[in-house]
């Protein structure tokens, strides 16, 4: 019995080798460890041994058993191995063909750089405030001390509809309604952007349409100092900490003092270019202390409050920032211009 | 304003400092400098020469031989210029010299004779051609008979100058002349200038001899001054008069004209020279003009006056439009020998409409309309006598006929140091106002820190505090002015509902793959009238026109957003652009009255246009236009992000596909429409299959704000059914799912299609559609018998309703 028991071990290993498939080595298993195998068959003939004989050639048989099994075993773990190995080569793709696009849209420049504004007076406290597109002449030019006759009133400059309805010229009229819903009391810290239109022939520098946001700030002692820190703060988080301001008189019919912001050109740092026409500075807006007419036709008392007022334009400070040499480009829509700002 | 640096620095002390220098501070006191302009690429070794002879080349027709002596010899020069003559004095380039452009002289041999220099025209010195004096555009310059022989012809002709050009607000017409930009130099650098009183003989004779003035209306002409000047000699002016007038931009003619030009520059003030003796009268009448009346203008132009144009007349003719242009017949000429000079001051209004209604805006003119110093009006006219005594050898009659209404007082303004302080955030004291005053030279009492200004009548632009307070900060330094917060009242600030829901909504639609669009609001008629939205009832009244549009392209006020979105889609795919996908967010106006004479109500829009391919793998050959679907997708979508529920109705909008369109419904309010464009739009414009959408963006925001309640998540299982119903293929999803919505409320949660069929074995003109509908109750589990009930009653609604079967 022990020389079959050996005989079998041989016999079941040289099978375990010479298999192929894990197929194969499940007969293998059934052929020599199954309930009706061999094995089995010689361990049911163990009664005729003797007693001294009957555990040894029990532990033989096990023992046999165990290495056939064994032997199985790693034989099914080293085929799996190799059928995955397979399998991932088969699985195998070219990573650098493209993937399926997911369309994605982005926001037009002059939103971002609108929306960029907005939060930056947003975190100073500003509210943002809308009004109608077409206005009225009184909110216009009247309530801005701008009256009928008034020579910086250019009737050729304004879409007139009837002669007491007009496409806004600027986002002023914005501020006169604020004021004027406050009964001149309560304080005014807000911010307007929107569309205004002139009555301009389009090219290169020149739109019917373009954007603006203007600002203002009223309330007791108002100084023409907080002005200055409101625009640097605003200029140094809009152009870089490195930049600094200047303040220049100029004048608007609804601001006295009134004065013009430069910032120092980022393209040279000052010493002059091409970029700043060689004055090392370059203009961004038109700011001021509101004038005394404009506060009392809100109905605000002019000796009690004062406020500053400013006023820039998108469309100027995204050809500044991109380099933008044509502001048709803001109202062509081409495509291929629009997408190079969709990144955030 | 062009300002001569050489006139400016025998004004005031500008010494010590370079042409950026003082334009930088400058700037930042007062003016803007809109450009610095150095003398650049001058002339070298050009001098004055006096043409000795000067003969026909013996082999050129066009070309003179002349002998030029240059001082420290004779140098021989070929000249081709038509008006060289023996005796004349001439800019001469001798060998060496360098011209503009880097053109060098060498001696050289022309057509066979020895040439050593050029005589050269202004031009070739590089003044511009425009400020050439005529007589001189198309041949060399020459110089008085009297210059210095080997002089420097640069110097002489003030070619070395600085100019610096300035942009002088509305505001600031002082600075309109040469010495009210000497005030104000002198001031920004503390520096000292006072404008000189002019001085000269006048003989016994008065001019009141031989004209009186009459005004008619004060308001329009508060002031009216005439000189009378004899003796006059025509002739050319004087080489440094020419050359201020050049250097400021101003084509030198003769010398009356120049002198009154030169005054115009130096003082501000317009005036203007008659022929007295082509006058036709002794009177000078001012008056309105006759409707209808005619004057031939210098120009030589008859032009037609209405009644709110002033005249200058002889008592019966007009002579000249006041402030804007001279008359012809009075026009002073070569044999003139009398002048009537006028000094006046015309209302600016009077003056605007007059240069606005014939379209003569001039250097005059725009003084008039900006304001003149009521004191330096008169004086303007004396300067310009001592100057025709000097230079045209004129004789001035005694005095001015005039008549005066103006006002000459100063006006008085109060400040405090405090006020002034508490204004600009300073620390100013009393002292430095004082100094500023000082510089400004204004006169002012001051008791007790309070300050009466007594403001020059130069500076008409101030009349309040807030104008003293500007002239104090400026002077005072805008830079020195400290950098402060305001410490007004706190607000929170932040946005509102709707501007955070329009930005949500931009959010979503770029995530869905939509890129945003600024288009115009003015377009044409037909655009502006077209794809309305049913609920904006638009069409009622029609699309505002604007009174006096640029072009009929920017002509009316959309009515629809969606015309110039595809328009944009037009110039895309025109540009090879296949695939488009654009929303915008904007406003449309909606007139409520027919005449168009109220406030239109604005209506904010979302609208949106995709065409070409939504999905576009290429390598996967995978690709699908896009459709109805994809683009009610999206709407969807923004329903869902908004927490709305739309439904859709099969509807018609102008221009848009009768059997592709769906009206937008939310809670019983249309809200929109979307759908294919029409195909004969398409073609006509050249586009793609493109779909659209536009919804009210303000309704949808006011529904938006009524839904804020939370819907609790449900605890209970729901349970699931399919069933597929045959019915008439014009029967649409839409009414049969709100059937089943309506007949098995309120277990039923959702209900969606899954299934469209048509085609093989269905009976012709029938359809089927399959869907999946959720039944749910919040508070328990459901049983089998209920969710039965329910779906019975759901078959038999949709049978009896739609003729919808079960199909087998
Ligand atoms: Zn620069």
């Amino acid at each position: 019995m022990k020389e079959r028991l050996q005989e079998l071990e041989t016999e079941a290993l040289g099978k375990v080798e010479k298999s192929g498939t894990i197929d194969e080595l499940k007969q293998v298993r059934v052929e020599y460890l199954g309930k009706k195998g061999p094995i089995t068959e010689v361990l049911r003939g163990m009664g005729k041994l003797s007693k001294e004989e009957r555990p040894v050639i029990g532990q033989l048989a096990n023992d046999v058993r165990e290495k056939i099994s064994d032997a199985i075993d790693e034989k099914q773990t080293k085929l799996e191995d190799e059928a995955l190995e397979e399998q991932l080569k088969e699985e195998s793709i070219d990573v650098t063909l493209p993937g399926r696009p997911v369309q994605v849209g982005g926001p037009h420049l002059l939103t971002s750089i609108i929306e960029e504004i907005e939060d930056l007076f947003l975190g100073m406290g500003f509210e943002i405030k809308e009004g109608p597109e077409v206005e009225t002449d009184y909110y216009n030019f009247e309530a801005l001390n701008l009256p009928k006759g008034h020579p910086a009133r250019d009737m050729q400059d304004t879409f007139y509809i009837t002669e007491e309805l007009l496409m806004r010229t600027h986002t002023s009229p914005v501020q006169a309604r604020t004021m004027g819903q406050k009964n001149g009391t309560e304080p005014v810290k807000m911010i307007c952007p929107g569309k205004v239109y002139r009555r301009d022939t389009d090219d290169a520098t020149h739109s019917h349409q373009f954007t603006q946001i203007e600002g203002l700030l009223v309330d007791e002692n108002v100084r023409m100092s907080d002005l200055k820190g409101v625009l640097q703060t605003f200029a140094q988080k809009m152009f870089g900490a490195e930049r600094e301001i200047r303040l220049r008189p100029s004048f608007f019919p609804f601001t006295e003092p009134s004065v013009e912001m430069d910032i120092s050109c980022k393209m040279c740092g000052g010493e002059g270019c091409s970029v700043c026409k060689g004055t090392g500075w370059i203009e961004i807006l038109g700011a001021g202390m509101v004038h005394p007419n404009v506060l009392e036709m809100a109905g605000y008392d002019s000796e009690k409050y004062s406020g500053f007022a400013f006023g820039m334009g998108p469309e100027r400070i995204a050809m500044l920032k991109h380099g933008i040499d044509d502001i048709r480009h803001f109202y062509t829509n081409d495509v291929r211009f629009l997408s190079q700002y969709h990144k955030a | 304003m062009l300002i001569s640096l050489n006139w400016l620095k025998e004004l005031v002390d500008i010494s010590g400092l370079t042409t950026n220098e003082l334009a930088e501070i400058i700037t930042k006191t007062g003016i803007e400098v809109d450009g610095v302009y150095e003398p650049e690429d001058l002339p070298k070794n050009v001098v004055v020469g006096n043409v000795l002879s000067c003969e026909q080349h013996p082999n050129a027709d066009k070309l003179s031989l002349c002998q030029v002596d240059v001082g420290e010899e004779t140098l021989q020069i070929v000249c081709g210029a038509p008006n060289i003559r023996a005796g004349q004095k001439v800019a001469v380039a001798v060998p060496g010299a360098v011209l503009p452009g880097g053109f060098k002289i060498k001696k050289t041999k022309l057509r066979g004779e020895e040439s050593s220099g050029m005589v050269c025209s202004l031009q070739e010195l590089g003044v511009k051609e425009e400020d050439v004096p005529e007589a001189f555009v198309d041949g060399i310059f020459v110089f008085p008979e009297e210059t210095e022989v080997g002089a420097d012809a640069v110097q002489l002709l003030n070619l070395d100058d600085s100019i610096i050009e300035l942009d002088v607000t509305p505001n600031r017409a002082d600075a309109l002349s040469m010495a009210g930009v000497a005030y104000e130099t002198a001031a920004a650098l503390d520096r000292s200038y006072e404008l000189e009183t002019p001085s000269y003989e006048e003989v016994k004779e008065k001019a009141t001899d031989h004209v009186s003035v009459k005004i008619e209306d004060a308001e329009a002409n508060p002031y009216y001054g005439a000189f009378v000047i004899k003796d006059v000699e025509v002739k050319e002016s004087p080489l440094w008069l020419k050359n201020r007038l050049m250097a400021a931009g101003t084509r030198p003619i003769n010398n009356v004209v120049d002198i009154t030009n030169y005054v115009l520059l130096e003082y501000g003030q317009p005036l203007h020279a008659f022929d007295l003796d082509r006058f036709g009268s002794d009177k000078v009448v001012t008056r309105f003009a006759e409707e209808g009346e005619e004057i031939r203008t210098l120009d030589d132009k008859v032009r037609t006056l209405s009644s709110n144009h002033l005249v200058i007349t002889n008592g019966e003719k007009a002579h000249a439009i006041a402030g804007v242009m001279g008359g012809a017949d009075s026009e002073v000429q070569e044999d003139t020998t009398t002048i009537l000079l006028e000094a006046a001051y015309f209302s600016p209004r009077v003056v605007r409409e007059g240069a606005k209604d014939h379209e003569l805006r001039s250097e005059a003119s725009v003084r008039f309309e900006k304001g003149l110093d009521v004191n330096r009006v008169a004086q303007a006219g004396e300067r310009a006598c001592e100057l025709f005594e000097n230079y045209a050898g004129a004789t001035i009659l005694k005095g001015v006929a005039e008549e005066d209404h103006l006002d000459r007082e100063e006006k008085e303004v109060r400040m405090e140091t405090e006020q002034l302080n508490n204004r600009l955030g300073t620390d100013m004291s009393t002292d430095e106002v004082k100094d500023i005053l000082r510089r400004l030279q204004f006169g002012y009492e001051e008791k007790k820190d309070v300050f009466d200004v007594q403001v020059p009548t130069r500076r008409f632009d101030i009349t309040i505090f807030e104008d003293m307070l500007e002239e104090v900060a400026r002077i005072y330094g805008y830079d020195r002015l400290p950098y402060t917060l305001p410490n007004s009242s706190q607000q929170a600030g932040g946005l509102t509902q709707a501007q955070h829901l329009k930005r949500e909504v931009k959010t979503y639609l770029e995530g869905a793959g939509l890129s945003e669009t600024i288009t115009y609001s003015l377009t044409d008629k037909t655009a502006a009238e077209q794809m309305i939205s049913p609920e904006l009832k638009g069409e009622a009244n029609g699309a505002i026109r604007l009174a006096m549009p640029m072009s009929e392209d920017h002509s009316h006020l959309r009515l629809s957003m969606l015309p110039e979105l595809l328009r944009t889609h037009r110039y895309n795919t025109a540009r090879q652009q296949q695939n488009l996908a654009y929303y915008e967010l904007g406003k449309v106006f909606i007139s409520e009255d027919e005449a168009h004479q109220e406030q239109p109500k604005e209506v904010v829009r979302a609208a949106g246009a995709v065409s070409g391919n939504w999905v576009s793998h290429l390598w996967q050959q995978e690709k699908k236009e896009v459709d109805f679907y994809v683009v009610k997708g999206i709407v969807e979508g923004l329903a869902e992000r908004m927490g709305l529920t739309f439904t859709y109705v099969k509807g018609e909008v102008n221009g848009m596909h009768p059997g592709r369109t769906a009206i937008v419904h939310c809670e019983g309010e249309t809200v929109g429409f979307m759908g294919q464009v029409h195909p004969r739009y398409q073609k006509d414009w050249d586009l793609k299959e493109t779909y659209v959408f536009d919804l009210n963006m303000d309704l949808l925001l006011e529904l938006y704000e009524k839904e804020e309640t939370f819907a609790k998540i449900p605890k209970y299982p729901s349970v699931s059914r399919d069933i597929a119903l045959v019915v008439e293929e014009e029967v649409s999803a839409g009414d049969i799912e709100a059937t089943i919505r309506e007949a098995g409320a309120p277990l039923i949660k959702q209900v969606k299609v899954f299934d469209v069929y048509q085609g093989e074995h269905m009976e012709s003109g029938k359809k089927s559609l399959a869907f999946n509908l959720l039944y749910l109750d919040p508070e328990r589990t459901l049983k089998d018998k209920e969710v039965e009930e329910a779906h019975k009653s759901i078959l038999e609604a949709v049978a009896s309703k739609h003729g919808a079967s079960l199909r087998e």
